[in-house]
């Protein structure tokens, strides 16, 4: 099987409101950089192009078409789209290059969530006869989730804070990161309760932004002299539509997922976990079997910005960063999308050879 | 000069389309509307409330449903201190994940209440209906606190 390579990636700023710019405006600036970091002149110089996004946040039916506008898609190019975080769009050209369908591929997720009211358009994924109906939102099915950790003894409040504290201390460093500070598990346990038992600073921010990645083979990264990371493994598991027949409690697909892209044969170093909410970094954690060894979420996670249809993609390209630049050999990445860590993608990413 | 007029549209988020239930999701909907709730037994044995179509963990399609009943108890719950405007509450509410008797799995639904102190997981609640009942989710107008 071909070794894919992650040789560049990049994001915007998650922004809170992004006010007139559109998507399209979004995203270039992102491919801009991508391109010039890689060393290509544009979409012509990649075999695919794969894009992740959510026609729900744009309120409109085919609205990823404007995202394939901005990569100028003429004279035609090979082009597909998932209605999903960037991450899955990043498996399917994983699964094009191992194919042999092409040697490289770019992807590129991008939402803007601030123009509608996310909890509630997220509630119109859910089951259309038994949970839609109800407008069920998404912080409330997490908040019920986050209950029946603490009323089983498996987390406590102050757990919940110290993982807010370490995602707003983080994001410090993280020029992109939209919420950061130098706050401790006593500051956030002060605050009222929002949507009991979370607080605000339990969920994630409402963000807009964009991001990018560009993979190839391992021969091609060579080629095109770039450091790289490698893909060593990928998987992604559902689980059950139906949240009152899953142990909300735990995550099998994640830790089968995991299993799958081969995280056990060796250490690692760093993970990137896509936790909406504060217990979801925690279940998520332990269904890996992370342990001290391994930095959880040093960009902050998505607690400090989330970039919808990009914060997976994202997820992976922080791994990629810390390996390219040397503090990590070996680093997990998380994805999640549907309510209560529903849906599950892990990949597996280990430093390349030394150009 | 004049002010040009705004062109604007109505837009309603949602399904705009109707498309049939089939067996199972129909026939529990056509039960509500009769103020009944049946589940289905799971490959396992399991009564799920609402009936799935299929059983998550081995496929096999499911028919034999089970009538349960109009109480039950609260497994977990979310305390909406401010409701949204498509909420089903303009008052604070809780979101909660309720085991019918006869049920081995909790369903969502939303429970009324005058205060979060009252509501509680193990508390028992109770299924009320719309005046109207149509064959919908929302025939069961909310649980309250027995």
């Amino acid at each position: 099987m071909k070794e894919i390579a992650i040789v560049g990636y990049q994001q915007s700023d998650a922004v809170s409101d992004a006010g007139a710019q559109n998507e399209v405006e979004l995203i270039i600036p992102v491919l801009s950089r991508i391109f010039e970091q890689v060393g290509i002149t544009n979409a012509q110089d990649v075999d695919f192009v794969c894009s992740g996004s959510c026609d729900y946040l744009q309120g409109a039916a085919f609205a990823f078409v404007l995202g394939v506008d901005a990569l100028g898609a003429v004279p035609p190019i090979k082009e597909s789209h998932v209605e999903m975080d960037a991450a899955w769009a990043l498996y399917e050209s994983v699964l094009k290059i191992r194919m042999g369908h092409a040697d490289s591929a770019l992807v590129y997720g991008f939402g803007k969530s601030s123009p509608g009211e996310l909890p509630i358009v997220l509630s119109q994924q859910l089951d259309p006869y038994y949970l839609a109906p109800q407008w069920v939102d998404t912080i409330s099915l997490a908040a019920m989730q986050a209950r029946m950790m603490l009323d089983r003894g498996l987390i406590t409040e102050r757990d919940m804070a110290e993982v807010v504290a370490r995602s707003r201390r983080n994001a410090l460093d993280n020029p992109h990161a939209q919420l950061k500070g130098d706050v401790t598990a006593d500051d956030i346990l002060a605050e009222e309760t929002y949507l009991s038992p979370l607080r605000r600073s339990d969920c994630c921010p409402i963000s807009d932004g964009a991001s990018a990645m560009v993979i190839c083979t391992v021969e091609k990264a060579k080629a095109w002299g770039k450091p790289y990371a490698v893909i060593s493994g990928i998987d992604h598991i559902i689980e059950s539509h139906n949240p009152g027949m899953r142990d909300l409690t735990d995550s099998v697909s994640t830790r089968k997922a995991a299993e799958n892209a081969g995280m056990g044969k060796g250490k690692v170093d760093v993970a990137e976990l896509y936790a909406p909410f504060s217990h979801q970094e925690l279940i998520l954690s332990r269904a890996l079997g992370l342990g001290d060894d391994t930095n959880i979420n040093p960009s902050g996670g998505v607690l400090a910005g989330n970039l919808m249809m990009a914060s997976g993609l994202s997820r992976i390209g922080e791994v990629f960063n810390r390996i390219v630049a040397g503090d990590a050999e070996r680093g997990v990445a998380h994805t999640t999308s549907g309510p209560c860590l529903q849906h599950n993608l892990v990949a597996v990413l280990d430093k390349g050879e030394v150009a | 000069m004049s002010q040009p007029e705004i062109l604007n549209q109505a837009f309603e988020l949602g399904f705009t389309y109707t498309r049939s239930t089939g067996p199972v999701v129909g026939r529990f909907l056509t039960e509500l509307k009769k103020r009944n709730i049946v589940g289905i037994k799971a490959s396992d044995g399991r009564v799920i409330v609402p009936p799935m179509e299929y059983d998550p963990d081995t496929a096999e399609e499911l028919s034999e449903f089970v009538e349960v009943g109009q109480e039950g108890e609260i497994i977990s719950f979310a305390w909406v201190k401010h409701p949204r405007e498509a909420h089903p509450s303009e008052r604070p509410f809780a979101w909660a994940m309720i085991k019918l008797d006869g049920a081995d799995v909790p369903m969502v639904h939303w429970v009324a209440s005058d205060s979060e102190e009252l509501v509680s997981t193990g508390a028992r609640v109770k299924a009320t209906w719309s005046d109207d009942t149509k064959g919908y989710i929302t025939d069961i107008a909310c649980f309250e606190l027995v």
